[in-house]
């Protein structure tokens, strides 16, 4: 067993994946499959490997500090849920961070 | 009249729309009515915008009239994978979570698609958020291979790739993550290339494995897919990992055509086990013919590519885990739950469970586990290395070969249905492409027959260098010429009438 | 909410505390971190949002090259080392004010590690201390939007039925500053960590990369505090107070935390590793999140940016042109204007020292602070102000020597230099050039035009003078025989009879001199 149903739903609980317990049953088993699958790059001897984020290395890719037109208020917001007095509104938040 | 419009190459069109011969109108209608008859049958596009179509068809039409110059494409009608952020169309990506969203922006190469003249016919199904070899991971239903209509198209570019297969358009774009373009173009029999990445900016394509995903053409024709590759790429301050470099002479190398002295390497380990042997025929026959135009065959190793997709699957997820983090019902796209008295999180959990397919779920879990503090570096950090160590792989092999030739996928257009909830079984569909996704390089899939058992295509896959994308068109352009005078046609006239 | 604390005194007499800051200050960049949405305060809510810092599907960030150069001139301001090489780092977690649900910072690899910042602590009634604070790390994120809750009681988080989200701020450039560990302090670690807080303030000013404005939020301390029973060699468990958004909320949030950490240590209870919040209403702290319970923020190399690399050549032409730096200024100031360590301390704790080199650039002798730490300090401190800000709120202006509009603290600090000009030429004692001072910040215009419109001058006319000294003298004529008989002490008296004839606006040495011709 790779990865066990709780696991599972401790990492949809940190994805923000509300998953059913059939569903959540069925995900677990599959990814222990998966898991158990793509384990197999620790096969690989890679000591001294560094490495790869990108795969073609570039460094120093900067903007200039120029103001550029933003989008108006009603663009930003039109595809919102729920907006008001010109903010997203959303549910009650829990906690700060 | 209309059937013989949508049968043109681009090239064809764009040269008789210049000259006059036909208006940009009459092409765009052509292909509208084409989809109109037969994309109830593929359901290639998820949105078609013919009004708007019509009326950049009419103001190339207008250029036109007026002496000015129409650009590479102008007035070339082309489907637009749904990945794409487009101003005038809703942008979906397949999924639930995103129905109906309207960008405010444009991607780069949609906007440089329109500055060449091309004309977006709509938005094309895809696996949602790209993720899937088939199309049947949309949330709107699979497309059908236009071959077998119980057969899927690939994936994820499925929409695209169907559409251009079916004539509904002759070019379209894709986005290529693990081999998203190449797979569904070798299944529907058609030409379709990942840039070298970087190549293509990636600016306004909806992310889902920022260090893989490449933009990318799929057409009839490799000369056509080097005119869509030419209009699409090049350096986009927008995008911090597009390339500061001209976009390789591509359009030349299709036209050049010809192996003459090329040293062609084939890899040893895409092959045997596992693959169809009707791919395999086909491939072999491949190489003898490459062969027989001059091209010096060599037979080389890459022993890591073995590792490729077990680190494509840790790769790809944990980035996608992060990307897809961003569709919480907050700002944009669906909100479920939202009763009053939810908080922000359960609305979140809520929608994120509703709106995000199986596939989806798999990917974010996973890659969630993978950059888990304890896991990072058992599984997302190895699987780095692995990457490391398959781009010393082709960097050896290049040092031996030009170019590099494998089938594109192992087997031919499944069942829809057939690998719905196997994923592994899905994800070997991958197996051949996902190398140069991993290195960045460039490689490009062209038809080279059917495979005998079951008379469905079979694709050639052809590796460059990063940056020598030219060379694999070169390659492609070869082959396409030699089995067309081989045919006496071109593959898809072999296709069944819809 | 009522917390058992034991008195500042008696814990750290028992325990020694340690703290650590970690310090986010909003740089002033024209354009934000990772596009080109004006990065200013105070605009109308999401008017200042584009795709890429509104997190849309398929935007993609691309670094200001401005605030990398910031962010490497505050780390070579502080003795940092440069990273040749490092990379921007994915931190995720979901909360709304994140378009992204993912924060672009850095993780494993910052661009500047291993400074320090020299800082002294001013104690009440003992001489000034130096420490030295090392700086862990400066590295450059993003800011987040900001959230106002709605519904409840309060407009605070908990019990709000809703909240409402502006994004103007998300992507602001923002650098971290990380402390090491600052040990030894004792009982001095509350005003050490201000310390600490002030001089990084002066010197980001200095710099130029920040406005620095507290209460606005451009500069944020999160404050860890632990304690260790004196002796131990190990640390205690620290909580982390977040958002302490002044100076002296800075010091009074190590102070609570001490006396609260004592108080529970004392019961035998065990310090939970916390993220805890200052209130500044009543000066405590309460639990937030228990970071026992903390995210796993699943950091990862940002593959939508490439590595930054600042070449070498780079770096050494950012630092040779670095400004003078505050410790560097003080230092010079107090050698050339011959100042002990207490008077140098004096003009520190009353934030009169740019205002003094100001008046000394406008041709006053360093002396001239007098008038800054004696009148200006007296009538900021009744009008609960500071220097600083009392010339803000006078609302003085001045044009410059080239009619540019300078400052209110420039401006004030050249009409004191007049007003010391004056004394110097005799044009004014020193009671006069308090009530000319007065005017000033009444806001009566300059020094001129206060002595002109009060009509306060000196009276320099001597023939005004012998009368009223001529009419003191035929008021007590005993008194003027004392002084013939050599008794000129008793001068005085009539001294005092002109001073007040003239309503103080004599010079009264002069008046004696007069006075004693006029008797002999």
């Amino acid at each position: 067993m790779s990865i066990t149903r709780d696991e599972v739903a401790h990492l949809a609980r940190l994805a923000r994946l509300s998953l059913a317990d059939a569903e959540l049953g069925h995900l677990a088993a599959q990814l222990d499959q998966i898991i158990s699958a793509v384990a197999r790059v620790q096969e690989v001897t890679a000591e001294d490997v560094p490495p790869t984020s990108h795969a073609v290395p570039l460094t120093n890719v900067f903007r200039p500090d120029q103001v550029a037109p933003c989008l108006t208020a009603q663009e930003a917001l039109a595809a919102a849920p729920a907006v008001e007095q010109q903010r997203f509104r959303v549910p009650r938040i829990l906690a700060e961070d | 009249m209309t059937a013989g419009l949508t049968s043109m190459t681009a090239a064809e069109m764009a040269a008789a729309i210049a000259s006059g011969e036909v208006s940009a109108v009459e092409v765009t209608q052509a292909h509208l009515d084409r989809i109109a008859a037969v994309d109830g049958q593929v359901h290639a596009f998820l949105h078609v915008a013919a009004g708007q179509a019509l009326a950049a068809a009419r103001a190339v039409d207008a250029k036109r009239a007026a002496g000015d110059a129409l650009g590479l494409l102008g007035g070339v009608p082309i489907a637009v994978k749904d990945v794409f952020a487009t101003a005038d169309m809703p942008t979906t990506c397949g999924s639930r979570i995103l129905d109906g969203w309207q960008p405010p922006y444009e991607s780069t190469v949609t906007g440089r698609l329109r500055a060449a003249g091309a004309i977006p016919l709509g938005k094309t199904n895809m696996d949602e958020f790209a993720m899937g070899s088939s199309t049947e991971n949309s949330a709107f239903g699979p497309s059908h291979n236009p071959w077998d209509l119980t057969r899927v198209p690939g994936g994820s570019s499925g929409g695209s790739s169907a559409a251009v297969a079916a004539f509904e358009a002759p070019l379209a774009t894709g986005t290529d993550t693990g081999g998203s373009i190449r797979q569904p173009a070798a299944v529907c029999g058609i030409v379709g290339v990942k840039p070298t990445y970087g190549g293509s900016s990636r600016y306004g394509v909806v992310a889902f494995a920022s260090s893989l995903d490449t933009p990318g053409p799929l057409a009839r024709t490799v000369l056509d897919a080097a005119l869509l590759h030419e209009a699409m790429s090049g350096h986009d301050p927008c995008d911090s990992t597009s390339i500061d470099a001209p976009v390789p002479p591509v359009v030349a190398a299709a036209r050049q055509a010809d192996v003459e002295g090329m040293r062609i390497g084939v890899v040893t380990e895409l092959g045997g086990e596992g693959y169809e042997p009707g791919v395999l025929a086909r491939f072999s026959e491949a190489v003898e013919l490459l062969e027989s135009l001059g091209a010096k065959i060599v037979e080389v190793s890459c022993p890591h590519f073995a590792y490729a997709l077990p680190a494509y699957y840790l790769i790809a997820p944990s980035e996608c885990s992060s990307n897809l983090a961003r569709f919480d019902a907050m700002r944009y796209g669906l909100r479920s739950g939202d009763d009053g008295t939810r908080s922000a999180e359960e609305v979140m959990s809520i929608t994120r469970g509703e709106g995000f397919g199986a596939e989806v779920k798999r990917r974010i879990i996973l890659g969630a586990y993978a950059l888990s503090s304890g896991y990072y570096d058992a599984y997302y950090g190895k699987a780095q290395q692995v990457r490391t160590l398959v781009i010393r792989d082709f960097d050896a092999a290049f040092g031996q070969a030009d170019v590099l030739i494998s089938p594109s996928t192992p087997t031919t257009a499944f069942k829809i249905g057939e690998r719905a909830d196997d994923p592994m079984a899905m994800y070997l569909a991958d197996l051949c492409t996902i190398p140069s996704d991993l290195a960045g390089n460039a490689a490009l899939s062209v038809p080279c027959g059917l495979a005998p058992e079951n008379g469905l295509p079979v694709g050639l896959q052809i590796m460059a260098p990063v940056l020598a994308d030219d060379r694999t068109y070169r390659v492609g352009a070869a082959v396409e010429a030699a089995l067309h005078d081989r045919w006496g046609h071109p593959l898809l006239a072999e296709a069944p009438e819809l | 909410m009522t917390e058992t604390l034991v008195s500042f005194d008696a814990a750290t007499g028992r325990y020694d505390p340690v703290i650590g800051l970690e310090t986010h200050v909003e740089l002033g960049t024209a354009s934000k971190m990772f596009c080109g949405c004006p990065a200013s305060f105070g605009a109308e809510p999401n008017t200042q949002v584009c795709p890429v810092c509104l997190g849309l599907p398929g935007s993609l960030p691309v670094v200001n090259a401005v605030a990398i150069e910031s962010a490497i001139r505050i780390g070579l301001a502080l003795n940092c080392a440069i990273a040749s090489w490092c990379r921007f780092a994915r931190k995720n977690y979901f909360y709304p004010d994140m378009p992204k649900n993912f924060q672009i910072s850095q993780y494993d690899e910052p661009l500047c590690t291993n400074g320090w910042l020299d800082v002294t602590i001013h104690p009440e009634g003992a001489p000034p201390q130096q420490i030295r604070v090392e700086i862990e790390r400066v590295h450059l994120e993003e800011d987040t939007g900001k959230t106002q809750h709605m519904g409840g009681a309060t407009g605070r988080i908990h019990g709000a039925d809703y909240s409402l989200v502006d994004y103007n701020r998300a992507g602001i450039p923002l650098v971290e500053i990380v402390t090491k560990p600052i040990t030894g302090t004792g009982p001095l670690a509350p005003l050490a960590a201000r310390a600490y807080v002030a001089e990084l303030r002066d010197l980001l000013r200095a710099l130029g990369v920040s406005d620095v404005r507290m209460e606005e939020g451009s500069l944020r301390c999160d404050v860890n505090t632990s304690i260790a029973p004196k002796g131990s060699d190990r640390w205690g468990t620290r909580t982390e107070t977040k958002n302490v958004n002044s100076l002296r909320s800075v010091e009074r949030s190590v102070r609570f935390e001490i006396e609260r950490q004592a108080a529970l240590l004392d019961a035998g209870h065990r310090i939970v590793l916390e993220t805890r919040h200052f209130h500044e209403d009543s000066g405590i702290t309460t639990p937030g999140r228990s970071k026992e319970e903390a995210q796993d923020y699943r950091y990862f190399p940002e593959p939508d940016l490439v590595p930054v690399a600042p070449p070498a050549d780079w770096v050494e032409t950012l630092r040779a042109a670095l400004p003078e730096l505050p410790s560097a200024r003080r230092a010079r100031f107090q050698s050339e204007w011959n100042l002990s360590d207490h008077d140098m301390a004096a003009l520190t704790n009353a934030g009169a020292l740019d205002l003094v080199a100001e008046t000394v650039a406008a041709g006053a002798p360093p002396e001239a602070r007098k008038w800054w730490l004696g009148p200006i300090l007296e009538r900021a401190n009744a009008q609960g102000s500071t220097l600083p800000g009392l010339a803000t709120l006078a609302g003085i202006s001045k044009l410059g020597a080239h009619g540019e509009v300078l400052t209110p603290e420039r401006a004030l600090a050249w009409h004191v230099a007049r007003v010391d000009e004056l004394v110097a030429d005799g044009k004014l004692n020193d009671k006069l050039a308090r009530q000319v001072l007065d005017g000033v910040l009444a806001g009566e215009g300059s020094p001129d035009e206060v002595i002109a419109t009060r009509g306060l001058a000196i009276v320099s006319d001597d023939t005004a003078l012998l009368a009223a000294i001529d009419e003191a003298i035929a008021a007590k004529p005993d008194i003027a025989q004392k002084i013939r008989d050599g008794k000129t002490a008793a001068a005085g008296v009539f001294v005092g009879a002109v001073m007040k004839a003239t309503r103080g606006q004599a010079d009264a040495a002069r008046v004696r001199e007069l006075i004693l011709q006029r008797l002999q």
